[in-house]
């Protein structure tokens, strides 16, 4: 009988012949902390780490990206915590210019197909769109990951997706996402590995796997991982029996086929990331507020595509267009190619690069009655304040803000 | 308290129009306002601070009590302070159909007891009763009124033993 990945993943990870339901040690390849939460790990390691509190320095650092730079005392307390233990121990820390953690992990190529990374972001599952294992963990989790490079897991059921067919033009991996958001809720792959297959995965570039599998949370799912297709292998400069893939003849508990075929751009209004519409459905909606990035749709991929539809154009009177790119090497890529200019002259508001939108007010957060579009991937009450937020992919965001309602990409493409 | 495993105290049925609520996150638990605490006695007070109809939990919470829900409690995010804010209440257990995956690791390696009743039938219990949970073998009692659910998993019941993670670790 074959293996499914995470199976296979865990087994070369001290894991041994396990199953589902096995509780196994796995040893983990890259142990990370954010400011958030990053001050309660060390915070254990002082209580409980003695003499040695770090297995491998080399594996081991510290992301800010949550609050950067921290615009309250008790944030700013906690990173400067955590900078003096990292000086005292050795420990890298991507500091509050850096970005996005789970993205820079990837950038930095940490995690490469069929390695572990643990992290308190409860979205390090992100890891799946490069067949690697990712999780996001609470603090005495990472804790002991930092002084033990291991992780207590227990192995879930495997579920088999296979996306069929090709979606319509101008739709996004975002709106693939909420389809399967759509279709799956977030009981059905509740505790489970997903894996995807299909021609768009096939196809799919790696910023467009990244948002897929930014959203295996919100399903539910331990984790949504995509078999590396030839552009993941390519930016990790490695062949096809480098990375880890299902054995062929391996038994899923279960096996879904989606059709996406002709799939048009979709939204997920307010309160939960499940209660999806087609964008059409949803264009009477006035809109205040358009938040571009996160960990979900903030690559240089989705901005570029942002700036692109946003040059010669102007966000509508009133509205606001927030903008965060995930990773410094992003800010970069925008700076250089004079992509930054299109947004602004637009009237884009485009801060540091960081967790923005999602977290502690780093770019603002939304008032009582206020209606915002996000490119994120939470909307539940009181996640980014007191309004109703609406999550889309960059086309729909874009087009919202600068129509001032929620509007699809083909209206857009349409004015022009 | 610690390392028991039956387990009494007042019941905490969290329910809206007859439902029990389902797909509490993390932010209704512990809302993000308040995640740079990281004292945990400092926890107790934000507590479904931001769960409608439950506000007042950390008021009204005593120790001993125990946490009653419907489906996927505790989705959302990893913050350790969704369990640590029931710990520093005194909140003895949290039970529901099903939980969220990173919050059910959290709660095991904070040796927190928080117990799986999958089919759990949305009116069987009532707001206050005093009840028995056996941890060991998944079972919640209100004097007659009986339901099996899931017992502690074994990986679960050496933490809990052990009154943590670390701790555990220490004793392999």
């Amino acid at each position: 009988m074959g293996r499914t990945l995470i199976e296979k993943i865990m087994s070369s990870h001290g894991g041994g012949n396990c199953h589902p339901g096995d509780v196994v040690w796995i040893d983990i390849d890259n142990r990370t902390a954010r400011d958030f939460a990053g001050a309660s790990v060390v915070g254990n390691l002082e209580k409980y780490g003695g003499d040695f509190p770090i297995a491998d320095r080399s594996k081991t650092f510290f992301t800010f990206d949550c609050n950067v730079p921290a615009n309250t005392i008790p944030y700013a307390n906690n990173q400067q915590r955590i900078r003096n233990y990292a000086r005292k121990n050795d420990l890298k820390v991507y500091d509050v210019d850096a970005g996005i953690g789970s993205h820079v992990v990837i950038e930095e190529k940490y995690a490469k197909p069929g390695t572990t990374t643990v992290g308190t972001d409860s979205h390090l599952n992100i890891m799946g769109s490069v067949g690697a294992f990712g999780q996001g963990m609470g603090d005495v989790d990472i804790a002991y990951a930092f002084k033990t490079g291991k992780v207590w897991f227990e192995i879930p059921e495997s579920i088999k997706v296979t996306l069929e067919g090709m979606p319509a033009e101008g739709t996004e991996a975002k709106d693939v996402a909420l389809a399967m958001l759509r279709r799956f809720s977030n009981h059905e792959l509740l505790g489970r590995s997903v894996e995807i297959y299909g021609p768009w995965v096939e196809n799919a570039s790696l910023e467009d796997c990244v948002t897929l599998s930014s959203l295996a949370t919100e399903m539910g799912a331990i984790i949504a991982l995509i078999p590396p297709n030839e552009k993941v292998l390519d930016f990790f400069g490695i062949r096809r029996h480098e990375a880890v893939y299902a054995d062929s003849d391996t038994d899923y508990l279960e096996e879904y086929s989606l059709d996406i075929k002709g799939l048009e751009p979709l939204i997920a209004a307010p309160p939960s990331p499940t209660n999806v519409y087609p964008v059409s459905e949803k264009t009477d909606v006035k809109v205040d507020g358009v938040f571009v990035g996160s960990c979900t749709n903030g690559t240089y991929q989705d901005l570029k595509y942002a700036a692109e539809l946003l040059r010669g154009r102007k966000v509508a009177p009133g509205v606001m267009l927030k903008v965060v790119p995930a990773t410094r090497a992003t800010w970069a890529k925008l700076l250089e190619e004079g992509l930054l200019k299109d947004m602004f002259d637009a009237g884009a508001i485009v801060s540091n690069a960081g967790c923005g939108g999602c977290a502690s007010g780093q770019i603002g957060m939304t008032g009582e009655g206020e209606v915002q579009i996000s490119t994120s991937n939470r909307n539940f009450k009181g996640k980014q304040g007191r309004g109703n937020t609406y999550l889309a992919g960059i086309g729909t965001a874009v087009a919202s803000a600068v129509f001032g309602r929620i509007a699809s990409i083909r209206e857009l493409k349409e004015v022009r | 308290m610690s390392g028991e495993f039956i387990l009494k105290g007042r019941l905490w049925v969290l329910i809206e129009n007859g439902k029990l609520l389902s797909d509490i996150d993390t932010d209704m638990i512990y809302h993000n306002a308040h995640l740079a605490v990281t004292d945990i006695d400092e926890m107790g007070q934000f507590a479904f601070g931001n769960l409608e109809g439950y506000k007042d939990f950390a008021d009204k919470a005593q120790p001993g009590d125990l946490v009653l829900a419907g489906d996927n409690f505790g989705s959302g995010s990893s913050r350790q302070h969704a369990v640590d804010c029931f710990k520093a209440l005194g909140v003895q257990a949290v039970m529901a159909r099903s939980f969220g995956a990173i919050y059910k690791r959290n709660a095991i390696n904070s040796g927190f007891p928080i117990i799986e009743l999958p089919d759990l039938h949305d009116d069987l219990f009532s707001q206050f009763d005093m009840a028995e949970l056996n941890l060991e073998a998944g079972i919640l009692s209100v004097g007659e009124n009986v339901y099996h659910g899931n017992p502690m998993s074994e990986v679960a019941r050496e933490i809990y033993l052990a009154g943590g993670l670390f701790q555990y670790a220490e004793r392999m």
